[in-house]
């Protein structure tokens, strides 16, 4: 039993220094391998080597050719510095959304951020997304943002307007019909659209293969506030976990944090989404892996979310790259293959449990 | 060591008066139990004085009425220990009871060393040292009983407000929670309200008792004035005799309807 012991502050403390310093360990490795394999560019084994080469006053002789290395640096990397940003949001939102509604089972996109997300891209794509091409800036991931955002702003406004004072079932109701509306609109969208159904599946089943730097730009800065504000909130939602009606007598403003969490979290979430479609269950599975390791207060659960996330995500982008070669399997099904026995694993440990 | 005041408190639920019009005063250091039957506004009384119900009139501590709006002035000067307290089966005892703390530490800051002092008092007063590793779901109903008053403890409030706190334990822990109370109390100088539905229990520990019907004080006094025959006949509809034992204890024993 894990859990049995690790329980009081002090003891805790140095295991998740441990933990974090194993998984920073993990996570350099998974970036490296992450740039290292790859269908076309150099030999594996030279790509570290060229990247020492590229430190400042250092050099090493790789043999990797300019064009290689543009491989590298311009497609392998940005793949994989995606893969970081995405899988640490989803992980730290996933662990926020299930503090702050008490629910174990709640993901990312409980709030209608993927429905909303999945009918802008959609929305693009029936316009003609050849034509959108050579624009500037690409409009998909925009469209995206949008989509979402305004999903989970009519969720909250529904929410509010029927809910009464601290009731959080409400917000998750609304959720699930804003999901149905908007996955309505959607499938109808679709129907009259047969042409643009396999590239809208594609992107829905979630993929991080056309990652550019400029999706990476796009998405950073919504991350880093995310997880910022998210991280922030870790010890009140310890205090949450006893309940809207005790953590108020405690003195919590429930509302203000609810809602300041809700919309980091959604916020970060709907950026993610944006570049990398739906990619499901890390959110779930994530958070759950991590508090079999460290048991479930939020202070220690949110940090290395981000850490365990991000190492995951990269890990199951490198399947998603070989398995089907030289075609790409989307992500999103690889993360589904390993969660779906994951979360029935998990369910049957709570059972034992209770 | 603070007075607790309810000046003209009304609470209603969609419309309907749960209490109405509640006045009482409890001088420093007094303990005030709440009697009356289901539904007659014990908890909701409490429940307003928490803060987790939307009210009129005021409640007032030391002749300072507590604004609406600070839930953590609140919360320094009022604990509350609900009739069933959620308790999340896999916190430990030290990080339940440091809960407690919430009300002095700021919005995005961690417990500092005093507040961690604090906590080994409390734990240490309610013998709870040994427990402080355990997790809550592995305890026992008169231990978990006693980490939820040790964390109410820890929020350092002048005023103790218990809602049915001997509900779910037999008689002996009954007796041990009751018999802490009124320990602390004593130490601390705490004001307790509670709401409980064993008369006789409620006569041997509060100073005073207040008995309530629909959402209205009916009668208040001590055990002697309030506990008559008569009077729970009315508002409990109960047939039941009351006895004054020697060294004024009063027991409340029902009768059955068909027996003489």
């Amino acid at each position: 039993m894990l859990r049995a012991n690790d329980n009081f502050a002090p003891r805790a403390g140095t295991r998740v220094a441990y933990l974090s310093l194993v998984g920073f360990a993990l996570l350099t490795v998974a970036v490296l391998v992450g740039t290292m394999i790859g269908p076309a560019g150099p030999q594996w084994w030279r790509v570290p080597i060229e990247l020492v080469n590229r430190l400042p006053l250092i050099s090493a002789e790789s043999g990797v050719s300019p064009q290689e290395w543009n491989i590298v640096w311009q497609i392998r990397m940005p793949r994989v510095v995606l893969a970081v940003l995405v899988g640490a949001m989803l992980s730290v939102a996933g662990a926020s959304y299930q503090g702050v509604f008490r629910n174990p089972l709640v993901d990312p996109y409980l709030l209608g951020v993927a429905a909303g997300a999945g009918l802008g891209a959609t929305l693009v794509f029936t316009l003609r997304r050849s034509a959108t091409e050579n624009w500037l800036i690409d409009p998909l991931p925009l469209a995206a943002f949008a989509g979402g955002l305004v999903a989970v702003f009519a969720t909250y406004m529904i929410g509010n307007t029927f809910s009464k004072a601290r009731s959080s079932a409400t917000l998750v109701l609304a959720g699930i019909a804003v999901t149905s509306l908007t996955t309505a609109v959607q499938t109808f969208v679709l129907q009259r659209n047969n042409d643009v159904v396999r590239q809208v599946y594609s992107w829905i089943l979630g993929r991080l293969s056309s990652a550019t730097w400029g999706d990476v730009r796009l998405i950073l800065p919504y991350v880093v506030f995310s997880c910022i504000v998210l991280l922030m909130h870790r010890r009140l939602l310890d205090v949450l976990r006893v309940g809207d009606d005790e953590a108020t007598a405690l003195g919590v403003n429930i509302r203000r944090v609810r809602l300041t969490v809700v919309l980091a979290a959604t916020l970060g979430t709907a950026a993610a989404v944006a570049v990398s479609g739906l990619i499901g269950f890390v959110g779930i599975i994530v958070p759950h892996t991590v508090r079999l390791l460290v048991g479930s207060s939020y202070r220690r659960v949110l940090p290395l979310s981000i850490l365990c996330g991000a190492i995951f995500l990269v890990l199951a982008d490198i399947p998603s790259r070989v398995l089907a070669d030289p075609a790409e399997t989307p992500i999103g099904v690889v993360t589904a293959f390993f969660g779906a026995p994951f979360f029935l694993l998990l369910l049957r440990v709570r059972k034992n449990q209770a | 060591m603070s007075t607790l005041g309810f000046c003209d408190l009304s609470i209603a639920y969609d419309g309907v008066y749960a209490v109405n019009s509640f006045n009482d005063i409890l001088h420093s250091g007094e303990w005030l139990c709440l009697i009356g039957p289901n539904g007659a506004g014990k908890s909701s009384v409490l429940r307003a004085a928490a803060g987790l119900v939307d009210y009129s009139g005021s409640v007032a501590i030391d002749q300072q009425e507590i604004p609406t709006t600070s839930a953590k002035w609140r919360a320094q000067n009022i604990a509350y220990v609900p009739q069933t307290p959620l308790m999340p089966s896999d916190m430990t005892v030290y990080e339940y009871v440091l809960l407690g703390r919430n009300p002095y530490i700021k919005h995005f800051a961690s417990e500092s060393a005093h507040d961690k002092l604090v906590i080994e008092k409390v734990l240490t007063r309610l013998d709870l040292t040994e427990f402080k590793k355990r997790m809550v779901g592995t305890l026992s109903g008169g231990e978990r009983q006693r980490i939820v008053i040790a964390r109410a403890l820890a929020q350092e409030a002048p005023v103790l407000l218990l809602d049915e706190p001997t509900a779910a334990l037999d008689i002996g822990h009954q007796q041990q929670a009751l018999e802490l109370v009124d320990d602390l109390r004593r130490e601390q100088g705490l004001t307790v309200v509670s709401a409980m539905h064993d008369l006789t229990l409620a006569g041997l520990y509060a100073d005073r008792l207040v008995l309530m019907h629909q959402g209205s004080c009916v009668a208040s006094g001590d055990a002697q004035t309030v506990l008559r025959s008569e009077t729970l006949a009315e508002f409990y509809g109960v047939s039941a005799r009351v006895h004054h034992e020697a060294d004024g204890t009063v027991v409340v024993i029902p009768q059955r309807a068909n027996s003489n």
